[in-house]
């Protein structure tokens, strides 16, 4: 290997990184607001990717369909709780968020699908597919559930995967798909070439990252997220409404899933099943971390990212295995340090 | 039971008697169930018993598969020597990958699973030896004794053979003193700790056992189809087993049988008539599945094992079945007034927070001493700290003259400390019997495997025998095979007490055993302790109820603020100005 090589697989590998990063600080959200594994986050990451995709080529993605019957699913359930309960007060917010505006986001891209919109405009209209699903998806399968255990929300998290993977295949069927960046120069530094692309993605997880930062530390829903995720009875004991921050927490990971899948769209080509994997290395990249701190989660993800790119380079047939098997020393790590009983609650 | 016993007799009669009339293709589907049914058996006892997860079964079947079928085709090995490696290397696997998680919280044994279905699922389909993704074929059928199993119909016969041993084995396993202490893994854990269970050792056993069904369901599976390739292990496969015991019924080793059964006809009837509804092509049966799971997992967590279990059974339980067997063997205690525990300058600290400071006292034989205090004054964690839940942080605690402040718990318990919990801390599935046969497990020594043999039945009677004898001395046999939960709180409370005597204690440690009591529940556990005394056990107790200990204790330790500020008779402490400040709070001086 020489020098430009090596440059180059680190360029890769920390533009897959902060892509992993990104994934691995939303997973760790949803799992301290809520507990959940949220497994099916590599599902908003393809349907934002392949959504994206089918909008450059002037096709109607399947999205719409997920978005409309989800958001009519969802409303179904709440509508009936407010119906049992005679809240008839929460019936028009209801219909205006599940019914109306998923059904108005499903028009707005069916009309402009076909337009070939500007590259900026199509990533909106993705994000405003995908988004919503987070919340509808809460609603749906989580929500009922709220306090079971982390193992029964795990297996609904596979339930939902399950879904959520099925209908990609019927959506987006088998053939894979690959968007046009969206910078693509490539700048000498030195004796590296960088692509602008790569820039892109890292500038852009930074930036989110950032964002979080923000969000958490000043904004009030941040506040209310963050008490939830210490202590879910305490959060609740001082008004913080924990189907709220479910929802909440939702909202961003399916928001993050969307962008990473956004972002990831123009590196590699996807298939249906792909975002399942990449999901699953942010969690990889969550449990290098410790899965317990933000900041060790970021740089777990980053090490994964290096990892796969060279091992990509040396032994390419077994890139998986290696990344998969990568959390084996942290979890005998973590399992010498532990010493009391773990134990479920009931 | 009887109905349980004539659906298990229904069951077998149309196990022996489906090769003769089904055809082909159900006899096959058969097949599939048998191998399925293994897997999801081996998840019953791991998620649904246990409370452990894993979503990496499938990659065992394909190791217990492909090493059969590796040895078998390369190197002409004979299909035993490949099932005796198979599950060899499935086992040593298991064990490596429950080493490192069963210590971790829930949630990393099925994320490190799913890596690890993940990363072999690549590795299959990229290994030259193992043909890539092309797979192996041309494998031997299985051959006993001469007799060639190359029909459906003859593994039929093989794989449910091993079916119905693998389902006894199991009901065997929960039905014994290893069975009471799995049982007790998932909400119970800081309980069977303290009654010298080691739960890491055995959720790795369930783990290895849940492994080993997998690989030899993978074996079978390999010599019926002749043929084994990395799609018929993908993570989805690892998915739909833990699927299947979901729906059974995680809890029950029939609800394998069921949850195989029907997600494998489920699975094969829609993949027959949804290509009907849908022009294109895909995996509807994906979707049905998890739209299916979500109603089960929000209605009716339990699977449906139990609602089928309802419409057989009538009325209650069986009655108490006396067993008479030897007693088992006693500890001898050490002689009434010799020293039993003492503490010397104990500490623990809780981040800034002093919970217990420089706490010292002694205790002797024979005594009944009260560790009294207003709440929050640090006498749970001192009774964890004794009883090895917590680690100090510095000074001693003796007992018998040996140190213990650096013990775990179930080291403590073999010593003959036995303890009660403040919030009442039994299996509240398990009858009152099976709950206080779990204090006597310690006298026991006969482990899962001769368990699933049936190798155990004479100590199992004599535990059990001992169980019985400690319910009736805290006057509770009416109720010796009532669910545990079915009782108010002031006779679990009893059946606590009775568990702790089952370990045959030196000293026993009770938590606020009076705490939630009605007014004769208190006499009639006083009177209880006090016969105990009699006998010669060594009681400490705490309380927060002043009258309740007062008239029963010998000495009185009163903590306060995580410190000692009193020890004495009763009625000296009674007496004692700082403790009544203690109890009743300080008249603040500047107060209007």
């Amino acid at each position: 290997m020489n020098a430009d090589i090596f440059l180059w697989l680190v360029q890769d590998g920390v533009t897959n990184g902060a892509i992993y990063a990104l994934l691995a600080l939303a997973l760790l959200l949803v799992f301290a607001v809520t507990r959940v594994i949220f497994v099916p986050q590599g599902e908003f990451i393809t349907y934002a990717a392949l959504s994206l995709s089918l909008l450059e080529a002037g096709r109607t993605p399947g999205t719409i369909y997920i978005l409309a019957v989800g958001g009519l699913a969802a409303a179904a359930i709440d509508g009936y709780a407010a119906l049992r309960e005679r809240a008839w007060r929460r019936l028009p917010r209801i219909a205006a968020l599940y019914i109306v505006l998923p059904l108005a986001i499903a028009f707005l891209v069916a009309w402009a699908a076909p337009r070939k919109l500007d590259q900026w405009i199509q990533v909106l209209l993705v994000l405003a597919m995908v988004v919503p699903l987070g919340p509808i998806v809460y609603r749906i399968a989580f929500q009922p559930l709220a306090n079971a255990s982390v193992l029964v929300l795990f297996i609904v998290s596979m339930a939902v995967h399950y879904i959520l993977s099925g209908l990609s295949l019927v959506f987006f069927g088998g053939e894979g798909l690959r968007s046009s960046p969206f910078w693509d120069a490539r700048f000498k530094l030195g004796v590296v070439e960088i692509s602008a692309q790569s820039l892109f993605v890292v500038a852009a997880s930074l930036l989110l990252i950032v964002g979080l930062w923000l969000l958490f530390e000043h904004s009030i829903y941040g506040k209310a997220l963050r008490a939830t995720a210490i202590n879910r009875v305490g959060a609740r004991l001082v008004g913080i409404p924990t189907a709220l921050t479910g929802q909440l927490s939702f909202l961003l990971a399916a928001f993050i899933g969307a962008v990473s899948g956004i972002l990831i769209s123009s590196i590699t080509t996807l298939y249906y099943d792909t975002g399942f994997l990449i999901g699953l290395k942010g969690f990889v990249g969550a449990i290098l971390g410790g899965m317990a701190s933000y900041p060790l989660a970021a740089a777990g993800a980053l090490v994964l990212g290096l990892l796969e790119s060279f091992s990509s380079f040396w032994a390419s047939a077994f890139k998986e295995v290696i990344v998969f098997t990568s959390i084996i020393p942290m979890l005998v790590w973590l399992s010498l340090r532990s010493r009391h009983v773990e134990e479920d609650e009931e | 039971m009887i109905g349980a016993r004539a659906a298990l007799v229904l069951f077998t009669a149309f196990l022996a008697a489906a090769p003769f009339f089904l055809s082909e293709f159900y006899v096959t589907l058969m097949n599939y169930i048998g191998l399925s049914t293994l897997v999801a058996l081996g998840l019953v006892l791991l998620t649904g018993v246990a409370g452990l997860m894993s979503f990496g079964q499938q990659a065992f079947v394909g190791v217990g598969a492909y090493t059969s079928a590796v040895l078998a085709v390369h190197y002409g090995a004979s299909p035993w020597i490949g099932l005796a490696a198979g599950l060899a290397l499935t086992g040593l696997i298991a064990v490596g990958l429950g080493v490192i998680t069963v210590r971790l919280s829930g949630h990393y044994l099925p994320l490190s699973t799913i890596a690890w279905g993940i990363s072999v699922y690549f590795l299959f389909g990229n290994l030259e030896m193992l043909n890539k993704h092309d797979g192996v074929g041309g494998l031997p059928p299985v051959a006993i004794a001469g007799w060639k199993l190359d029909t459906g119909r003859e593994s039929y016969v093989l794989i449910w053979l091993v079916v119905l041993a693998a389902l006894l084995a199991a009901r065997n396993l929960l039905d014994s003193r290893s069975g009471r202490a799995v049982r007790a893994l998932r909400f119970r854990a800081t309980m069977a700790e303290s009654f010298g269970i080691d739960t890491a050792r055995l959720k790795l056993v369930i783990f290895l056992y849940a492994a080993l069904l997998a690989g030899l369901s993978g074996w079978l599976y390999a010599h019926f189809t002749r043929y084994v390739s990395p799609g018929a292990f993908t993570v989805n496969m690892g998915i739909e087993y833990l699927f299947m015991a979901v729906v059974g019924g995680a809890s029950q080793v029939w609800g394998a049988v069921i949850g195989a059964s029907l997600l494998t006809l489920l699975k094969e009837w829609l993949k027959d008539i949804l290509p009907t509804f849908f022009e294109s092509s895909g995996n509807y049966e994906v979707i049905v599945f998890g739209l299916l799971m979500l109603p089960l997992l929000h209605r009716a967590r339990d699977g449906l094992m139990p609602v089928l279990a309802r419409l057989g059974r009538a009325g209650r339980r069986a009655p108490a079945r006396v067993v008479t067997a030897d007693p088992l063997p006693r500890r001898a205690g050490p002689a009434a007034g010799t020293p039993l525990l003492a503490l010397a300058g104990v500490q623990k600290n809780f981040g800034g927070l002093a919970a217990v400071r420089a706490l010292s006292f002694d205790m002797r034989a024979g005594e009944i001493l009260g560790l009294i205090g207003p709440n929050g004054a640090g006498k749970s964690t001192a009774f964890n700290l004794v009883t090895g839940v917590l680690p100090s942080d510095a000074g001693e605690i003796r007992f018998c003259g040996g140190r213990i402040d650096a013990l775990p718990a179930r080291r403590i318990a073999r010593l003959g400390i036995a303890r009660t919990f403040q919030h009442v801390n039994l299996v509240g599935a398990m009858s009152v019997l099976e709950n206080v046969a779990i204090g006597a497990h310690l006298r026991g020594a006969k482990g899962s495997v001769r368990a699933m043999l049936r190798l155990d039945r004479d100590e199992e009677r004599r535990l059990l025998h001992e169980a019985a004898k400690q319910v009736e001395r805290v006057g509770l046999t009416a109720h010796l095979n009532d669910a545990s939960a079915s009782l108010p709180l002031g006779q679990q409370r009893l059946v606590e007490i009775a568990r702790a005597l089952a370990a045959d204690p030196v000293l026993l440690l009770l938590d606020e055993p009076a705490a939630g009591l009605r007014f004769q529940e208190k006499q009639a556990l006083a009177a209880l302790l006090r016969r105990l005394r009699s006998e010669g056990m060594s009681i400490l107790l705490v309380e927060h109820d002043m009258d309740f200990v007062m008239g029963l204790v010998e000495r009185l330790v009163v903590m306060d603020f995580g410190e000692k500020i009193a020890e004495g008779l009763p009625r000296d402490i009674q007496a004692n100005a700082v403790v009544i400040e203690a109890y009743l709070g300080g008249i603040e001086e500047d107060a209007p």
